[in-house]
């Protein structure tokens, strides 16, 4: 019985902690609708920052501790605002979730200024003073600082609660979040709401890590480590719904307190088990409301895609040309590192496959590329299976799990579909890691080396070439098939596609299928490349790449995910091999310039330009 | 406590700057010897910063003395970041167009393991620094691949030796969920019994790596009420736990078991707070007087201005091993070099070691005692320096752990 209720308390305390950082989150992502990755960064500077400043001021002292923190949490707030002036205010009319790049670009400049700033040792906080020891409960002993915790966590919440429902601003925030044209359309300053909303949201992330100076070291790893738990956090609770977060968060606390008691194992992937359930009971979250239509029809107008003029055909057999007699060229390295880009070019179209035409934005499309993968490596370990076979294992393996949990994830859209491709996708990444028996674990799968005949670097580039080249180009067909054309009318005006006959769900079903197939194939490809399998295939990193490569190429435009998949990968292998140190700050520099310079993805912005000088064949109301 | 940036960025500035002016002309002239080194650099810069500059010390000593073979030694750093398959295509890279002679590197067992069957498959010496897998030599050891440091099976009979000397019954593990935590309950659990048939296992916690929820895992290990805890968790996580561990009187009257704890990289961000009487394996840096560690230590200090931590002994040591192998084996052909590297003797600044020819695993040890804190810091006291010959499976059992083809 007193194991419950302790069990309870370290299930609130934790929580608070997570519910601090969420409902930044929440608030930012609920009126800017930007999926800020830098969130996790927030809170960890939020740590370091404290660190500082409680050091300098002395720890002893309840000033020096406390105004510590608060300071912490309002630099962090400037750095937030800093951010979002200079650059998430001139992207706001991107492509949707095209701000998750800019941020990302953040998080990669951030991890290299703290290791910089702050070296690379973990850092021990001191204990808060008065707090610093326990009380007696049932004869266990609770850390009182853990008490305050649980206490901070409703009084955050009450005060938001008054904040967003009885002030102004909070009204304006609401109705931003509800409408945000019609806002702007009243007069309000949207400028301002929103650079206020990020100030304010970054606040409580610096606050959120300051607070965990006396619980947890500081480290360059809480910014990854925090980031996706917080938006699952959101996720559950629903968008926008700052008391979603709190039960969302309470609900993720208490349940992974008792289930250690019970699994002990289940620490890797609990957090996700929770939110692939609660979305798939209630498709908007705990306290989320199904998005009006009104906004659906004004937060997006995609521009059309049309088919390839003769000169984008001429241009893109010229550079297949180039590809194919590469070889000769290039070195052995040159050769393996376009297979790698080759390979990956699949892995974006087939991503991009789903996100553009389809409009199913995934942040977990690394996990049919690691079923892939797995596909071909279980074959090889398990049934002595040849490459061919292997190769042909992989998209069966993919597809497979692109139908069942494909079935759940297209009854959901926006990023609450993103989020369950996440939870599942770390569910089969969990399968992978923890089944040691099948999988080797984390180990992985060793000795995965192609068939003699194509053993050869040149052999194996031209293999996979010619079997991406075709199912990049069968992906292009697909989309201006008429299945393509009901895919995007689905994405564009799901209620209209309906009444003239087209099962939605269906269809988006099928694209699903499809994309899963397609980076199966690459994920195949990659197992045979690299010689080894492991569960870092599958991981949200690798989502988080394929993300990034359709993002920087453009969405909204069909050779994108090619050109950003090079783009992006040859840049950061470029880097990482000539810069060595600070490579990340570099990356996400160059991200972030990219970005500014290229807002629609590098081949949008093009195609923009070249639309421009022809006398605008792009809609203007479609970039908007 | 902080590592000296100036130095560690002066230093790979200037190996970046050899790498690229390196160039043809040497190669043709068959100058520079190159290793190529790959490490997590990115991804675990607390131990590697320190590896690195271990690294650096001992190949600028080789070259002050001429090099080995009449030729200096260059090295090429590659960061893989974390992740087995770029480690592969920086092994690639090395290999085909740095056209380097052998790799070295690994922070991650997984990392390890992925070079180390590119190695294999590729025909290239592999020496692998930190990994501490067990596959690493054992199950999926090959004739490429060797390792320097003690392995899981090595630092957890260490301390096993110890806990067999305890009253205490009734054990509780915690380690990170991954194959090295679940490999060191593993092999704690075996090894003790086989010591001790009396004792028994009451709880087991397994937090995800880098996200220990460290009350409700201390909760979850007190009701077990077990009378002894061994703990795998390191870094962050360790520091985590053992801050909820001391408040909620987790350690109290319990006898803790501990593996890598007493590293400086693990036991200094701790401070004041190191739990006291821990039993764990580690390095006492500052209070080995053998005239190698002495050696090391103060050149060390002199270049860096910072104490070593233990990783800067892995780099430092197998520096100079890949340098005593190339003397041994005089030639930078692979299979000569394996042939030399098999049997290997030279000095690491903990004393005399071996790569075992039968495994490739070398017998570095480590320092296994209990923890302190003294002027504020965690120390270890009553230490021992366990040499890792006597540590490993016999012969016998070692040949059925391994590959008969390795």
């Amino acid at each position: 019985m007193d194991l419950i209720l302790i069990q309870t308390l370290n299930g609130l305390a934790s929580a608070s902690s997570l519910f601090l950082v969420a409902s930044g989150l929440s608030i930012i992502f609920g009126v800017t609708r930007v999926v800020n990755f830098a969130h996790g960064s927030f809170y960890m500077l939020g740590a370091y920052i404290a660190w500082s400043l409680v050091s300098r001021f002395g720890s002893a002292s309840a000033l020096g501790f406390w105004g510590g923190v608060l300071l912490a949490a309002l630099l962090v707030g400037l750095v937030g605002l800093l951010i979002e002036i200079a650059l998430l205010r001139r992207i706001y009319q991107a492509p949707e979730l095209f701000q998750l790049l800019a941020t990302f670009g953040v998080v990669l400049m951030v991890q290299d200024v703290a290791l910089a700033s702050w070296g690379p040792q973990d850092l021990l906080g001191p204990r808060a003073p008065g707090l610093r020891s326990f009380v007696s409960i049932f004869g266990n002993r609770f850390p009182t600082y853990e008490l305050f915790l649980i206490v901070l966590g409703p009084i955050v919440l009450g005060a938001l609660w008054l904040l967003f429902n009885k002030t102004r601003w909070g009204t304006l925030v609401r109705a931003a979040t509800l409408d945000r044209e019609m806002v702007g359309a009243l007069g309000v300053n949207q400028r301002l709401l929103f650079t206020s909303v990020f100030f304010l949201g970054s606040c409580l992330a610096g606050l959120g890590g300051a607070l965990q100076l006396p619980r947890e070291a500081v480290n360059l790893h809480m910014d990854l480590s925090i980031i996706a738990e917080a938006f699952v956090v959101v996720v559950v609770g629903g968008l926008g719904s700052v008391t979603g977060a709190y039960l969302a968060a309470v609900l993720i606390g208490v349940m992974h307190a008792f289930g250690i008691l019970i699994f002990p194992k289940i620490t890797l992937v609990l957090v996700f088990l929770i939110m692939a359930v609660v979305l798939i009971v209630r498709p908007h979250g705990l306290m989320g409301r199904k998005p009006s239509l009104v906004q659906q029809g004004a937060t997006m107008r995609e521009p059309l895609l049309s088919p390839a003029t003769r000169e984008i055909k001429l241009l893109g057999a010229a550079a297949l040309a180039v590809l194919a007699i590469a070889p000769l060229l290039l070195g052995n390295y040159g050769v393996s590192l376009l297979t790698e880009l080759v390979i990956l070019t699949l892995f974006a179209a087939s991503l991009h496959f789903m996100m553009g035409p389809g409009g199913l934005a995934s942040f977990g499309h690394a996990a049919y590329f690691g079923l892939g993968a797995y596909g071909a490596a279980l074959a090889a370990k398990w049934l002595a299976a040849p490459m061919a076979a292997g190769l042909l294992f992989a998209p069966f393996l993919a597809g497979l799990a692109g139908v069942v949990f494909g079935w759940f994830c297209v009854r959901l859209s926006g990023v609450y579909l993103a989020m369950l491709t996440l939870a599942f996708a770390q569910i089969a990444w969990s399968v992978a890691f923890q089944w040691v028996e099948l999988t080797g674990g984390d180990n992985g799968i060793l000795g995965v080396w192609p068939a003699p005949w194509a053993a050869g670097k040149t052999t194996y580039y031209y293999l996979a070439l010619v079997l991406c080249t075709a199912l990049v180009l069968a992906l292009r067909v697909a989309i201006f098939s008429p299945f393509g054309y009901a895919l995007r009318a689905g994405r564009d005006s799901p209620v209209r596609a309906e009444a003239i006959g087209l099962n939605v769900t269906r269809i988006n079903w099928l694209a699903f299928i499809i994309a899963a197939i397609a980076a199966g194939i690459a994920g195949g490809l990659y197992a045979y490349f690299k010689g080894s399998v492991f569960p870092t295939y599958m991981a949200i990193s690798k989502s988080v790449d394929a993300l990034l490569m359709v993002l920087l190429g453009g969405v909204q435009t069909v050779s994108g995910p090619i050109v950003g998949a090079f783009a992006f990968a040859w840049l950061q292998d470029w880097l990482v091999r000539g810069i060595a140190e600070y490579w990340r700050l570099v990356l996400g520099s160059a991200i972030v310039v990219l970005v500014l310079a290229f807002p629609q993805g590098l081949v949008g912005t093009a195609l923009r330009w070249r639309g421009r000088s022809q006398d605008d064949d792009v809609p203007a109301e479609a970039v908007r | 406590m902080t590592l000296d940036r100036r130095n560690f960025l002066a230093g790979s500035a200037a190996a970046t700057a050899a790498a690229v002016a390196a160039p043809a002309v040497l190669r043709a002239q068959g100058g520079a010897i190159r290793i190529g080194e790959i490490n997590s650099y990115t991804a675990q810069p607390a131990f590697l910063i320190p590896y690195r500059n271990g690294w650096t010390l001992a190949l600028e000593q080789i070259n002050a003395k001429g090099g080995v073979l009449g030729r200096k030694i260059e090295t090429i750093h590659r960061d893989d970041g974390g992740k087995p398959e770029d480690s592969v295509r920086h092994a690639g890279e090395l290999v085909n167009a740095e056209k380097v002679d052998l790799l070295a590197g690994g922070f991650l067992s997984n990392v390890g393991l992925a070079i180390s069957d590119f190695a294999n498959q590729n025909k290239r010496l592999y020496v692998a620094s930190e990994p501490l897998t067990d596959a690493l030599v054992w199950a999926r050891g090959n004739r490429y691949t060797f390792r320097l440091r003690p392995s899981t099976y090595m630092q957890v009979a260490m301390l096993v030796e110890e806990a067999a000397k305890l009253q205490t019954k009734t054990w509780a593990c915690v380690a990170p969920n991954y194959e090295y935590g679940q490999s060191c309950v593993k092999w704690f659990k075996e090894l003790l019994t086989k010591a001790k048939p009396d004792v028994s296992f009451v709880a087991e916690q397994f937090p995800a790596l880098g996200k220990i929820d460290a009350g409700a895992t201390v909760q979850a290990l007190e009701a077990a009420k077990p009378q002894g805890i061994f703990n795998v968790t390191f870094a962050g996580d360790l520091i985590n736990f053992v801050r909820q561990g001391n408040t909620r009187g987790l350690f109290e009257g319990r006898e803790v078991v501990s593996v890598l704890t007493g590293e400086p990289e693990y036991l200094d961000p701790l401070g004041a707070e190191a739990p006291k009487g821990w039993i764990v394996t580690g390095y006492p840096h500052s209070d080995i007087k053998t005239p190698e560690h002495t050696a090391f230590y103060d050149a060390y200090k002199a270049k860096f201005n910072d104490y070593p931590r233990l990783g800067s002994v892995v780099g430092f040591d197998t520096m100079n091993s890949i340098a005593a192998a190339l003397a041994k084996a005089g030639t930078t052909d692979n299979e000569k070099l394996i042939a030399a590297m098999r049997g290997l003797k030279f000095t690491s600044a903990f004393g005399p070691v071996e790569y075992r020819a039968i495994d490739h695993q070398s017998t570095l040890g480590a320092y296994v005692g209990r923890l302190d804190v003294k002027d504020g810091k965690g120390v270890m006291t009553g230490w021992s320096y366990r040499d890792g010959a006597k540590y490993l499976p016999s012969d016998d059992v070692v040949r059925t752990l391994r590959p008969a083809t390795a």
